[in-house]
């Protein structure tokens, strides 16, 4: 099954969500190409991260739908969505602080492969999946800490395990949570260039506030506030406009 | 340094029966049947993160069973100790469906109401169970011929079952699943995104330490010839999950130290203090408050810290 057979990888249709009287996901639609960089930009409070909850299913819609590669995932429950290619990673920094670099990222190899259920074997008996876990840590540069517990190695590397956790997976559609989040301007220019090198056979569909940074590896910008999608289209004609001027770059 | 550790543990197991009188035999089978309690509590307390306060159930049911079936049904030894630990795990795996609804201090409560309801059962259906009075008169099995009736044949027998126990129970823990277990108790929200399963993996886990709960109720009776409804208590639970708490939860060794020495308190101090709850309140407190994380994994830390400074 190759991404090219599907017209979308992701489809929201019509997707509500209310906390009380507060509705913070308004009729949003997306269409997402496979293969497609999308950046989802708007304020604080424009209910983007409430978006990612309800596509990752940590938050159940009031209504609409959810299509990954045409399949209904809206009333599935997370897991089974990460088993369908989804996979993301969380603003706020979500790691196995007591465990090591390796033994966080082979826990997202594992969560897709039936190994999860063995009870007399030990997870070193899979070599593989340590191979791979250590292929993946190379690949983020954290290859020489593999070793060491995450409670023992700075914010910025945290993040980019953060981000090796879901590559691991080689997922079809990754929700990227303001990778950017609290990084020195090197430390950005590192997972920028790690973000570019992610193969086309995955979706990207990215939140992130770091505008200069972040622009560069978009090709489509959705642009929400108060819930509701505001514009929504290719980079530069989402960024000439001037509905997005008024909200969101505030000149 | 660990095999100097490993060699005085073997030989604290295996000489006692040499030397000791009956009154230390007896007491070390009981603690090595608290052993096996405690550690079955401690998959969901300390590898699953799921604080229950009910697991007196499944030894007290456990040892029911059996005590029923042989005294009222003229069961054998052996279809007894099977059909106890099937019921025992039937019973869990029905728990785990109650009280895997809630988590945290809800699954505490579900847990407790759990265990409340067969306590009050086993008083009260007392044309089964005999209420008050409990179920006397019981024989201990004779496993291949073997009696079990000497306080040394049964002291081998116990330390036979609770070695095996604690090997399953190790390899459960380092298992692939019980990376998974650990995933989900550290955290659930991740882990769910990652593919995992948390209420499916809480409940194998949960029916698993029903298991060896429903296993050490067998010994339990065994050993006592004779089981009462206070064996389902709070207490009871209580008091298994004061030796996980305070022998280190999340370790394979910490629950049966702890519950060696609420046993050992128990029963010496009782002897001399009619309020020894008090004192197994202080100890546990000191406990808290020196070696919040428990007695094994603080006195490890200890030794480490002693022999970085000889060096």
């Amino acid at each position: 099954m190759t991404a090219s057979t599907f017209s979308y990888a992701l489809e929201v249709v019509n997707l509500k969500k209310a906390f009380g009287g507060l509705a913070v996901t308004q009729n949003v639609s997306l269409s997402i190409r496979p293969g497609e960089r999308r950046l989802i930009i708007g304020p604080n409070g424009a209910g983007k991260t409430t978006l990612f909850n309800q596509i990752s299913g940590d938050l159940r819609p009031n209504s609409g739908s959810i299509r990954l590669f045409g399949s209904d995932i809206t009333h599935l429950p997370p897991y089974k969505r990460a088993h369908f290619g989804l996979s993301r990673t969380y603003q706020i920094i979500t790691l196995f602080t007591g465990d090591t670099l390796e033994h966080n990222v082979t826990l997202g190899l594992l969560g897709l492969r039936r190994a999860r259920w063995q009870m007399w074997r030990p997870l070193s008996f899979y070599g593989n999946m340590t191979t791979e876990a250590r292929r993946t840590l190379d690949a983020v540069g954290l290859l020489q800490l593999a070793t060491h517990p995450i409670s023992d190695i700075a914010y910025g590397e945290r993040r980019r395990v953060e981000l090796a956790m879901a590559l691991a997976q080689q997922p079809r559609v990754l929700l990227l949570d303001e990778p950017l989040a609290g990084l020195s301007n090197t430390e950005r220019a590192t997972v920028k260039s790690l973000i570019a090198s992610i193969p086309r056979q995955t979706t990207v569909i990215m939140i992130e506030h770091d505008m200069d940074t972040a622009l560069d590896l978009a090709e489509t910008v959705t642009l929400l506030n108060y819930g509701r999608v505001i514009v929504d289209g290719e980079r530069d004609a989402v960024i000439a406009d001037e509905r997005t001027r008024e909200v969101y770059l505030g000149t | 340094m660990k095999w100097i550790g490993a060699a005085l543990l073997a030989g604290s197991l295996l000489l006692p029966p040499l030397f000791a009188g009956d009154f230390y035999i007896n007491l070390a089978s009981q603690i090595l049947i608290a052993a096996i309690f405690a550690l079955s509590l401690n998959l969901l307390v300390g590898f699953g993160g799921m604080t229950s306060l009910g697991h007196a159930s499944y030894l007290g049911v456990g040892a029911y069973i059996s005590a029923l079936l042989t005294s009222r049904y003229g069961f054998g030894h052996g279809a007894a100790a099977l059909l106890s630990i099937a019921g025992t795990t039937a019973m869990a795996a029905f728990f785990g469906v109650i009280a895997l609804r809630a988590s945290g201090l809800g699954f505490l409560m579900i847990t407790l109401a759990l265990s409340q309801v067969l306590w009050g059962l086993a008083y009260r259906m007392s044309n089964v169970t005999n209420g008050d009075n409990g179920v006397a008169g019981l024989t201990r099995p004779a496993p291949f011929g073997i009696s079990l009736d000497s306080p040394i044949s049964f002291y081998w027998f116990a330390l036979i079952v609770a070695t095996f126990a604690l090997v399953m129970m190790a390899i459960f823990v380092s298992s692939a699943f019980g990376s998974s277990l650990k995933g989900v108790r550290d955290q659930p929200r991740r882990m769910a995104a990652l593919g995992f399963n948390p209420w499916l993996i809480r409940w194998i886990t949960f029916v698993y330490a029903g298991f060896w709960g429903g296993v050490a109720g067998l010994l339990y009776v065994y050993y006592h010839k004779y089981i009462h409804p206070t064996s389902l208590s709070t207490t009871s639970s209580a008091e298994a999950l004061l030796g996980v708490i305070a022998g280190g939860s999340g370790t394979l060794g910490g629950p049966a130290v702890g519950a060696a020495l609420v046993l050992l308190l128990k029963n010496y101090v009782s002897a001399y203090l009619e309020r020894w709850n008090m004192l197994l309140g202080l100890v546990f407190l000191f406990i808290v408050l020196v070696m919040p994380t428990g007695i094994v994994p603080g006195v490890s830390r200890l030794t480490t810290r002693l022999r970085g400074g000889v060096r």
